[in-house]
């Protein structure tokens, strides 16, 4: 017993240590550990973010440089205040609170104490720099916008927060961040590599030379420069023709599913997200609720979309062959659901495929869609296959195009009817409303445009997408190259899209014709209702116009949404054929058109709600 | 008795342990202390310098042991006790002040640590009056002189004030339980630091409630053959309630608040995190940077001489007390373990050295060798990788310091002298 007591003593202690050892060395150990070793610092090279072109190499977005002042705060030495913040145009109050808010986050590490100076600042401020201790300048590129547009689809960058911080360790404090749009979801692309140098430090914070001779340090990766599928001039034409007016514009090259162009009305200069006033401009947008200039209607606007939506049910029934283009319906000025009537503006008449588009006859298309779901034996069967062809136009789900944000928009559902009604207590004649684009059926102005290259297309179409170009090579994603094929067949498109085309000669949009371009499109007139102190009210319809062309070839196709603009061929009619002009010729030859549609605002309809007093709706003041 | 044969018998194993450790502390000094400038391990203005130099001395140390009488150092016992008694004693007058401690004499080209020479004299001496054939341990006035060999050397050190060095001698109570010292003296004490830490963590209160319950237990699971002693049972409960209380008292009033923070950083005792974390960084900074850096070393370490924190001169004493961190970062968890082992090793072997002696004075003095080697080890690597408080001892063979390497040598090579002769029963 005492002859073993000193050697179990010994090897008790000595496991006790090991113990203890492995905890430390083996199970708390973290390669990550190299970040907040005190005895090395990371100095950040940071890359220059990548440009952005359009799709015929004209400058969008560029960098120019700035500086901000950065402190560490542990090594900043009594100073005059007074002086340093006059010299950085900024209260001492803020001072304070600034070097403070750095303390918190790392007495050791750099923070950012006053960002993005300007050039005068930045020329003032250099001489006086070595005077005081813990602070330097560090030079920084910054967003130059070539363009006054696109910035909801260009989107904005800005500097990654705390929470961020804390979830990925690529990023550290000051550095920018994609915070929409393309600068969002290319970020990785356009970010490139910042380069890191390793300077070993001794507890007095002097370098004392590189940490491990420098193997661990990386060069800057710069971000690659891209090229997107957006027309500047288009662009640029399309939100002129948008001031004063709420909506969006999606233009899609049908062969291609590039967007040409993608506006969303009211929109605001990118350049004010830039610089010193950022936060300021950031907040002026951010708190207009009302105009909502940071809401990118073209991809997150949900409306009904009208009569556009009567050549999709024409296409279903002929796929399913319950009309063909003889078929013939007599509209009554209306049409009868259940002992009531629904009104019609066609004029009335015995009507036929071709007629029934292009004079967008309600009563033509109810007909035809009890007709889809008459085939079958249940409402339920017939409501699937018309889903099933429906959303192989891309609608009621996701797109999957190359921007972080969007909305599926709605296809209802036998299920959702089902839950709407109560099963079984629905049928073709309550959902009525969908044979002519109102009711459930939502769309975004990009599923529309969708729609439309599809129904160019003559039955397929390529998911819309951004991204042209990366680094000068186009590029290959089968996500965007690989066609998604409707199902309907070819051959029923011809007779929709002639009804198409002969609603500029003959039909609702013969006011727009453009000269020597033929084109095929389809008005939307879109009842719609708001909520004015708890009471439903009915505002002026919206103006819906879809259209592509030329027809035979199509190279445009494009929906344009006008909140309350009227009927269709009135504000978004205009807008479409000015637009498909501007791309197919370059050039405007109906001037008095383009100045009328450049003049008018829809600001009085849209302050009608806001007004406190009764107003009319669908007023033909023009 | 000639050289060779002395060569011959010397137990290799622990010589070849011992050289080990000293060529890796000496290696770690010389990490934690060289500059990119130095230009020869050889410059003895430099802290490494210094410590080869004194490696070298300890080298001609061991010669000179091997080459005297063996009976030489049972003989002179007594008298090496009193000069080191008067050496310590002689430090009120001459002794010279380095970092608030008086523990040093100037001997011009070094200083010499009196406290040093006093563990080896102590170890000795002990050793000496043990194995006197009128000493019996059993008795009490023995065991009293026994004690007092061991506390006087301490008593002179704790005014130094060096606390660290006065609480080694306590090991030597190692060498008196070996000879005999009734078990229930340990037991006696193990007892009291157990009441001693869980008044600490848990109060008075909570600890009479366990004792309560444990002697409810004790009844509950009585068997009909085994009579509880009731008596006995409750003068002990009694007496550890009234030492808990009593450990309230001296540790609020007679500690000092440096002393009341090391304990309560050690034992956890703050239970607000970001207290806890300010007392870690501040009071605890030492052992902080220490368990950082060798946390920083992982499985493999950083690599020799590529110890950031190291070479950031981030943990203090890191050539002295926390020369184990160096370890830790650089060479990481292979380090530490082998170096833990290593001392094992050493430790164990003497052990085995000292039962084999035929002498009991040679085993006597070789326990007092393993346990003077032990404490140190134990303390030091203890506090520097933060299972115990800071206590500020160097670890054998590794820290910088010329009069530790030198008497610990001497310490390790005179056990090793006397074990050449371990065939003899007396000299």
């Amino acid at each position: 017993m005492r002859r073993i007591l000193l050697s179990s003593v010994i090897v008790i202690i000595g496991f006790t240590f090991l113990t203890r050892l492995s905890y430390l060395q083996i199970f708390s150990f973290s390669p990550e550990q190299v970040m907040e070793d005190p005895a090395i610092k990371a100095i950040y090279d940071y890359p220059e973010r990548g440009y952005i072109y359009d799709r015929n190499g004209q400058l969008l977005v560029g960098n120019e440089p700035a500086y901000d002042v950065m402190v560490i705060p542990r090594e900043v030495k009594p100073l005059d205040t007074l002086e340093f913040c006059s010299l950085l145009s900024i209260t001492k109050d803020k001072f304070k609170e600034k070097l403070h808010k750095a303390h918190v986050y790392s007495p050791r590490l750099p923070s950012v104490l006053v960002p993005q100076l300007s050039k005068e600042d930045y020329a003032k401020l250099q001489e006086k720099m070595r005077k005081y201790e813990g602070f330097y300048i560090q030079k920084r590129s910054l967003r130059y916008y070539d363009t006054p547009s696109a910035a909801n689809v260009l989107g904005y960058i800005s500097e990654v927060n705390e929470w961020e911080l804390s979830q990925n360790k690529h990023y550290v404090q000051g550095e920018l961040k994609g915070r929409t749009g393309i600068e969002r979801y290319y970020e990785d692309i356009l970010r490139g590599r910042k380069g890191v140098q390793y300077i070993q430090k001794d507890r007095f914070n002097r370098d004392i030379g590189p940490y491990k001779e420098g193997d661990l340090d990386t060069l800057p990766e710069q971000g690659k420069q891209i090229s997107v599928t957006l027309d500047k001039a288009l662009q640029e034409y399309g939100e002129k023709l948008m001031v004063g007016k709420r909506g969006g514009i999606v233009a899609i090259e049908p062969a291609t599913g590039e967007v040409l162009t993608m506006i969303s009305g009211p929109t605001y200069d990118p350049s004010l997200l830039v610089g010193r006033n950022r936060s300021k401009n950031y907040s002026e947008l951010y708190y207009d609720s009302i105009a909502k200039p940071l809401y990118n209607r073209a991809i997150l606007a949900e409306g009904s979309p009208g009569s556009p939506f009567k050549t999709l049910n024409a296409l279903v029934a002929l796929q399913e062959g319950v009309v063909d283009e003889n078929t013939k319906v007599t509209c009554y000025n209306g049409f009868y659901v259940g002992g009531r009537k629904k009104g019609c503006h066609c004029g009335g008449g015995v009507r036929d495929l071709n007629s029934g588009i292009y004079k967008s006859c309600n009563a033509y298309f109810a007909h035809t869609f009890r007709k889809i779901f008459d085939k079958y034996n249940t409402t339920d069967e017939g409501m699937d296959v018309w889903e099933k062809h429906i959303k192989s136009f891309g609608l009621g789900d996701f797109l999957g195009y190359d921007l972080p944000t969007g909305r599926k928009g709605l296809i209802p559902t036998k299920e959702f009817y089902d839950k709407w009604y109560g099963d079984n207590r629905w049928a073709s004649s309550t959902i009525i409303s969908l044979s002519i684009g109102q009711g459930e059926v939502l769309a975004t102005p990009v599923q529309l445009a969708n729609m439309t290259a599809a129904i160019a297309n003559r039955g397929h179409y390529f998911t819309p997408h951004l991204l042209k170009k990366v680094a000068g090579k186009d590029i290959v994603d089968p996500r965007f190259t690989e066609a998604k094929h409707t199902t309907i067949d070819k051959k029923h498109f011809e007779p929709i899209i002639d009804g198409m085309a002969e609603v500029y000669t003959k039909g609702t949009a013969r006011w727009v014709r453009i000269p020597g371009i033929e084109i095929a499109g389809k008005t939307g007139t879109v009842e719609n209702f708001t909520k004015i102190e708890g009471k439903r009210t009915q505002l002026t319809d919206h103006s819906v116009f879809v259209a592509f062309a030329p027809v035979n070839n199509p190279k445009i196709a494009i929906a344009v949404y006008i909140e309350n603009g009227y009927y269709g061929s009135r504000y978004a009619g205009h807008i479409a054929s000015l637009m498909i002009e501007k791309h197919l010729k370059g050039a405007i030859s109906r001037k008095d058109l383009e100045k009328k549609m450049l003049e008018k605002t829809l600001e009085h309809e849209y302050q009608k709600p806001f007004s406190g007093e009764e107003f009319k709706i669908n007023e033909y003041v023009w | 008795m000639s050289g060779k044969s002395v060569l011959r018998r010397i137990d290799w194993l622990s010589v070849v342990l011992y050289l080990s450790l000293v060529i890796i502390g000496w290696s770690n000094i010389y990490s934690t202390t060289f500059t990119e400038a130095d230009e020869s391990i050889f410059n003895f203005s430099t802290l490494h310098g210094k410590q080869l130099f004194f490696i070298g001395v300890s080298l001609v140390a061991v010669l000179i042991i091997m080459a005297l009488e063996v009976n030489f150092y049972e003989r002179f016992s007594s008298v090496f006790y009193l000069l080191s008694i008067a050496s310590l004693l002689g430090l009120f007058i001459f002794g010279k002040t380095i970092a608030g401690a008086t523990s040093w004499y100037d001997l011009g080209f070094f200083n010499l640590q009196p406290s040093e020479i006093a563990k080896v004299a102590t170890a000795l001496a002990l050793a000496k009056y043990l194995s006197d054939i009128q000493t019996d341990i059993k008795r009490g006035k023995d065991q009293l002189i026994a004690l007092f060999i061991i506390v006087l050397p301490a008593l002179l050190i704790i005014p130094q004030p060096d606390p660290g060095s006065a609480l080694v001698f306590f090991a030597l109570t190692f060498v008196v339980f070996r000879e005999g010292l009734p078990l229930y003296y340990l037991a006696i004490g193990l007892t009291l630091i157990f009441v001693f830490i869980i008044t600490l963590m848990f109060g008075t209160i909570w600890l009479t409630i366990g004792l309560a319950l444990l002697i409810v237990l004790l009844f509950a699971l009585k068997r009909k053959t085994f009579k509880i002693p009731i008596l006995p049972l409750t003068v002990t409960a009694v007496a550890v309630v009234l030492f808990s209380l009593s450990v309230n008292f001296v540790f609020n009033t007679f500690f000092e608040q440096r002393h009341r923070d090391r304990f309560s950083l050690w034992l956890r005792l703050e239970k607000d995190p970001k207290k806890l974390e300010q007392i870690r960084k501040t009071i605890g900074y030492n052992t902080y940077q220490s368990e950082k850096a060798i946390e920083s070393g992982g499985f493999f370490g950083k690599g020799y001489l590529e110890g950031t924190r190291t070479k950031g001169d981030f943990v203090p004493e890191q050539h002295t007390d926390y020369i184990f961190s160096t370890v830790g970062e650089e060479w990481g968890f292979v380090g530490t373990a082998t170096v833990v082992l290593l001392f094992t090793l050493l430790f164990l072997r003497l052990v085995s050295l000292a039962e084999r002696q035929k002498n009991d004075f040679a085993r006597m003095y070789g326990y007092g060798v393993i346990s003077i080697l032990f404490i140190h080890y134990f303390i030091n690597i203890g506090m520097v990788i933060g299972v115990l408080p800071t206590i500020g001892i160097p670890l054998p063979f590794f820290s910088y310091g010329g009069s530790g390497l030198l008497f610990f040598t001497i310490l390790l090579f005179i056990f090793l002298r006397l074990d050449t002769n371990r065939l003899k029963d007396s000299f």
